[in-house]
């Protein structure tokens, strides 16, 4: 058996989520993978991968084309796996519709080949689901697949090309808005530092910056506060947002309602700070502290 | 122009679910029932492109059992102008979902297809893109923002890092995302004037449609329960266990 894996490359390197899905992938037997656009000489270089495919004239944000090129080679594998990312999860369940297939998406654990464990309901229940299709078209939540090594392989490089004859909507890209951070990556930072609704504006938001400065962490955001308007989408941390499980995670002024619950939960040490006394968040922190943030921000800045 | 709206009745937002006993699934008896949050969102939308004048007809649609009728005269009630229930009994995988809604779409010819990106049930996220697959469109998937120009729409994105802005050809399918758009409440006087707003239920079979299961659900089982740990009373304390005791600092 061989599984395929769509890669992202950011910044010349192969992202960790992607890292974690060759890992995932490594379950199936031999593994392949794909890039688009730039950055095929990094995946040859990832330990345990056999060969490159790249398609450097395609890029990962066009689901049309992206999904197009996979489903003509798709019948070579019996896995096509990518890391449930904003990319993944626009581009795998189309493949999964031009193969006719149905997708199994945020996997944490693969049983065998066919079975596989995924979250539903916001985390609250983990459901085993066994697939009957041909080819298995699955996302991977990355936090619970540890990633292989960015270095160590040498895998072939071999150029493949979208058929042109085929009818493909066309779609075009006509800006990216990205937000600059010098902080790591929210889905592999060793820290996550994540604050609510109870920080009242965008403003207030940024009382968390020295202290993530201090930590070397990422600054995540509750639903409500993302909704709000504190912060952007992008930072925003559950079921619908980004999946994280730091080493640490700190919880200031959010409740822990079950989707952002969802998406936190798995950290290993879990931090609330929080004025309310009943907010569900301390339910599942190992350290609890009943305190108006507005004084405690202050003291652990210093205290670091 | 015509916008379809696909929506999902789900299990409330706001209730915290059970595994049956018996693993094979979740506890729905007797719980409270209401329309997926992001497909709320999707009708809004709708209805807002609908009343820019950029649409003329918003059709909702959903595919479930007979009760599944109240999500409909729901979105009629924020506005939809009609309704279409495809009833079935079973429960449907995207993929069947995919198929069901491609034959609705081929007798409606809708220039636009506002669905939720994601439903809150099996948080598969998948209707959508598989829903454009199947039809040969361009998808624009995690919307935040949508305006319509002539045959084109102008989309922005949510993706990992920030947004990006795409031009699509019509006819689309358009997922919501959360910051789409803040979803109206129906007023009484709408909910009273939706009863009257047609609803046509189609049996899922007549569409003669592949709806068979490709997932088999071997069991379902609550998550390993988190404990709670202690509680410190200063930011000395906190900060004296992070690093002598838990050591993450």
């Amino acid at each position: 058996m061989t599984a395929l894996v769509l890669l992202e490359i950011e910044n010349g390197a192969v992202r960790q989520a992607s890292r974690s899905a060759v890992a995932a992938a490594s379950a199936f037997g031999s593994v392949d993978v794909l890039v688009l656009g730039a950055g095929a000489e990094a995946a040859a270089r990832l330990p345990g991968v056999a060969r490159v495919r790249h398609a450097e004239s395609l890029s990962d944000s066009i689901a049309e084309s992206a999904s197009a090129l996979l489903a003509s080679i798709a019948a070579e594998y019996t896995h096509i796996i990518s890391a449930a990312t904003a990319n993944g999860k626009n581009i795998l369940p189309r493949l999964a519709g031009l193969l006719d297939v149905q997708p199994i998406p945020d996997v944490i654990a693969i049983q065998d080949a066919d079975t596989f464990v995924r979250p539903i309901y916001a985390g609250n229940a983990l459901a085993t689901v066994r697939s009957s299709d041909n080819i298995k078209v699955l996302t991977v939540r990355g936090a619970n697949f540890d990633p292989v090594a960015s270095e160590g392989g040498s895998a072939s490089i071999e150029a493949i090309a979208l058929d042109t004859s085929a009818t493909i909507p066309s779609v075009e890209e006509i800006s990216v808005n990205l937000s600059t951070s010098e902080r790591p990556e929210l889905e592999s930072a060793r820290v996550v530092l994540s604050g609510g609704r109870g920080l009242k504006d965008a403003a207030n938001f940024k009382l968390l910056d020295p202290i993530a400065d201090k930590l070397g962490a990422a600054i995540g955001a509750s639903r409500a506060a993302v909704d709000s308007g504190f912060a952007p989408n992008e930072m925003q941390v559950g079921q619908t947002g980004k999946i994280v499980a730091p080493e640490l995670y700190v919880a200031v002024g959010l409740s822990g309602a079950i989707q952002h619950l969802a998406g936190m939960k798995d950290s290993r040490v879990i931090v609330a700070i929080n004025i309310d006394p009943e907010a569900p968040i301390f339910r599942v922190a190992d350290y609890g502290l009943v305190a108006d943030l507005f004084t405690v921000l202050p003291e652990l800045e210093q205290a670091l | 122009m015509k916008i379809l709206v696909p929506i999902k009745r789900v299990v409330d937002y706001n209730v915290k679910v059970r595994v049956a006993a018996d693993g094979s699934g979740v506890d729905t008896q007797g719980v409270k029932m209401s329309m997926n949050p992001f497909d709320e969102i999707a009708v809004e939308e709708g209805i807002r492109l609908r009343e820019s004048g950029a649409a003329k007809e918003v059709v909702v649609v959903t595919i479930g059992a007979q009760a599944a009728q109240d999500v409909l005269r729901t979105a009629m009630a924020m506005g939809a102008d009609r309704a279409i229930l495809v009833k079935t009994d079973d429960t449907l995988e995207p993929r069947a979902v995919a198929n069901a809604l491609k034959a609705v779409i081929e007798r409606e010819n809708p220039s636009i297809v506002s669905m939720g990106k994601q439903a809150i049930d099996d948080d598969m996220n998948a209707t959508g893109q598989i829903l454009a697959a199947k039809l040969n469109w361009p998808q624009a998937t995690f919307a935040s923002k949508v305006v319509v120009n002539g045959d084109k729409a102008e989309v922005t994105r949510e993706i990992d890092g920030g947004t990006a802005t795409f031009a699509v050809p019509l006819p689309a399918i358009i997922t919501a995302d959360l910051r789409l758009n803040e979803p109206r409440y129906a007023s009484l006087p709408n909910i009273m004037k939706a009863r009257k707003k047609p609803l046509e239920t189609i049996e899922l079979e007549s569409l003669g449609v592949d709806t068979a299961s490709r997932l088999t659900t071997i069991s379902v089982a609550e998550p390993a329960e988190r404990q709670a740990g202690v509680m410190v009373s200063s930011v000395a304390e906190l900060v004296e266990k992070l690093k002598t005791e838990a050591k993450v600092i």
